[in-house]
């Protein structure tokens, strides 16, 4: 049987809940995060990943008893973040059942931890995301702390540095199309995906397995999104969702 | 008699503990080598670096006791992943010996894959049996399994129970009488995973 690329969907958490945003504002209620990762478990989703949203924002502590016991619901691989800094939390993480922590703002901030994490952990368990916001004429820079601090550093030359570190995979999310369901920032992808080594994940902006298999045809190693996977029709009715696997039958790597 | 998991400090085990749970299979984690003898079969697992485990294996103070339990009296065991490569007899990934129980030897499979097969190999793939074994009974559906590693056993015919294709082939599933390995996770294969360790508590060796 041929090799499938990974699709996974990616759950953010405020509250308590689960939640979706458009362009990192706007976050929408979805429903309790047990369920609904029940429901992606039950369906034979590839991988999940779940994203604390206001840890990295405003700093509060992870909700370990929830995570814990989504850990114990999800028979599939899990990777979590949101304003992970030390060692020890990825350590409380990993011991929960999730296989890889989700690193973001700190990889920007202190990029040396992400060597640190690498040599403590095994690098398939470090993932880094990297959000990408365009400003005027279509310049490309590194956001943090869940899209409201701005730093003046490329995206690609972020990738390829932690990479170097010791990132396992990274996470390549644009703030712009986050929501829209207008397709990736696909020249973003290729860029990132051409310059490092490890596997690449598309993330904001799919809307459909079309656009997944844009991504991989790009370059990626995966492809990731939120929206698609819990909104129905025009108005965005919540509605838990994933392809089967003969929709996901055909995609493939580019060559 | 209950499946022992082998708590040698690598590796999160929670999963495991959860997935046997979910399947009313009597199952707990032991670091105690002298708790070993009151289990039937054992779980071997592991995350990680080669020699890492090695030298955790050995400081447990477990692996006499499971040499005797495995070996002398083939007590049926199921390495999972870095577990599973333990029981080579050794890996390019670092110097020590391994366990030495599945004939075969552990290399990365770096510059051996073709150009868009990125390492770690972090995903599902579907597993090919390449002999009759109760671990991997026929289906229906084609069975598929998460995998995250960058080495890869290489045995003979004889100890190669499954395949995977990532660009090359590689083994998913190796076996030597009683002593089993599975190189992807089952504890992350929902429903596929189950039906492994299912099949792994009804194992016996013939």
């Amino acid at each position: 049987m041929r090799f499938r690329p990974r699709v996974i969907p990616v759950l953010l958490l405020s509250d308590g809940g689960l939640v979706k945003s458009t362009g990192f504002t706007d976050p929408r209620y979805l429903g309790d995060p047990i369920n609904i990762v029940r429901i992606f478990n039950e369906k034979g989703v590839d991988e999940l990943v779940l994203l604390d949203i206001d840890a990295g924002r405003l700093r509060t502590p992870a909700d370990i008893e929830l995570l814990a016991e989504i850990a114990s619901e999800a028979f599939v691989p899990l990777a979590v973040g949101g304003g992970i800094e030390t060692v020890d939390e990825i350590r409380t993480l990993l011991g929960l059942g999730f296989e890889k922590v989700v690193l973001c703002s700190v990889t920007v901030e202190r990029p040396e931890f992400v060597a640190h994490a690498a040599a403590t952990f095994a690098t398939s368990s470090i993932v880094v995301c990297i959000d990408v916001k365009r400003g005027r004429f279509g310049r490309r820079e590194v956001m943090t702390r869940g899209g409201q601090v701005r730093h003046k550093l490329d995206p690609v030359e972020h990738a390829i540095n932690v990479a170097r570190l010791g990132a396992g995979e990274i996470i390549v999310q644009s703030v712009d199309r986050d929501g829209s369901m207008a397709g990736y920032d696909l020249e973003l992808v290729e860029d990132i995906a051409d310059a490092v080594d490890v596997p690449v994940i598309a993330l904001g902006g799919a809307g459909s397995v079309d656009d997944f298999d844009a991504a991989l045809r790009r370059g990626a190693a995966a492809a990731a999104a939120g929206s698609t996977f819990v909104f129905q029709g025009r108005h965005r009715a919540v509605l838990v969702t994933y392809p089967t696997d003969d929709e996901l039958g055909g995609l493939t790597h580019a060559n | 008699m209950s499946t022992a998991i082998v708590d040698y400090g690598v590796g999160n085990l929670g999963s495991i503990v959860s997935m046997h749970r979910r399947l009313g299979i009597d199952a707990e984690l032991v670091s105690d080598p002298d708790e070993l003898a009151r289990h039937a079969r054992f779980i071997l697992p592991g995350v990680g670096a080669f020699d890492d485990a090695v030298d955790r294996l050995d400081a447990s103070g477990m692996r006499p006791a499971l040499e005797e339990l495995v070996i002398q009296e083939r007590r049926p065991l199921l390495g999972i992943c870095l577990g599973m490569e333990l029981l080579a007899d050794s890996s390019e990934e670092g110097e020590r010996r391994g366990l030495g129980w599945v004939p075969g030897r552990v290399r990365s499979m770096r510059g051996s894959l073709p150009a868009q097969f990125r390492l770690p190999f972090m995903g599902w793939g579907f597993v090919t049996p390449t002999q009759e074994h109760p671990l991997l009974p026929p289906t229906d559906e084609p069975q598929r399994f998460y995998f995250a590693h960058s080495y890869a056993f290489e045995t003979t015919a004889d100890f190669l129970l499954g395949t995977v294709d990532y660009g090359i082939e590689i083994a998913a599933v190796v076996g030597h009488h009683n002593v089993l390995g599975t190189q992807f996770h089952p504890e992350k294969s929902h429903r596929f995973g189950m039906a492994l360790l299912r099949s792994f508590d009804a194992f016996e060796v013939s």
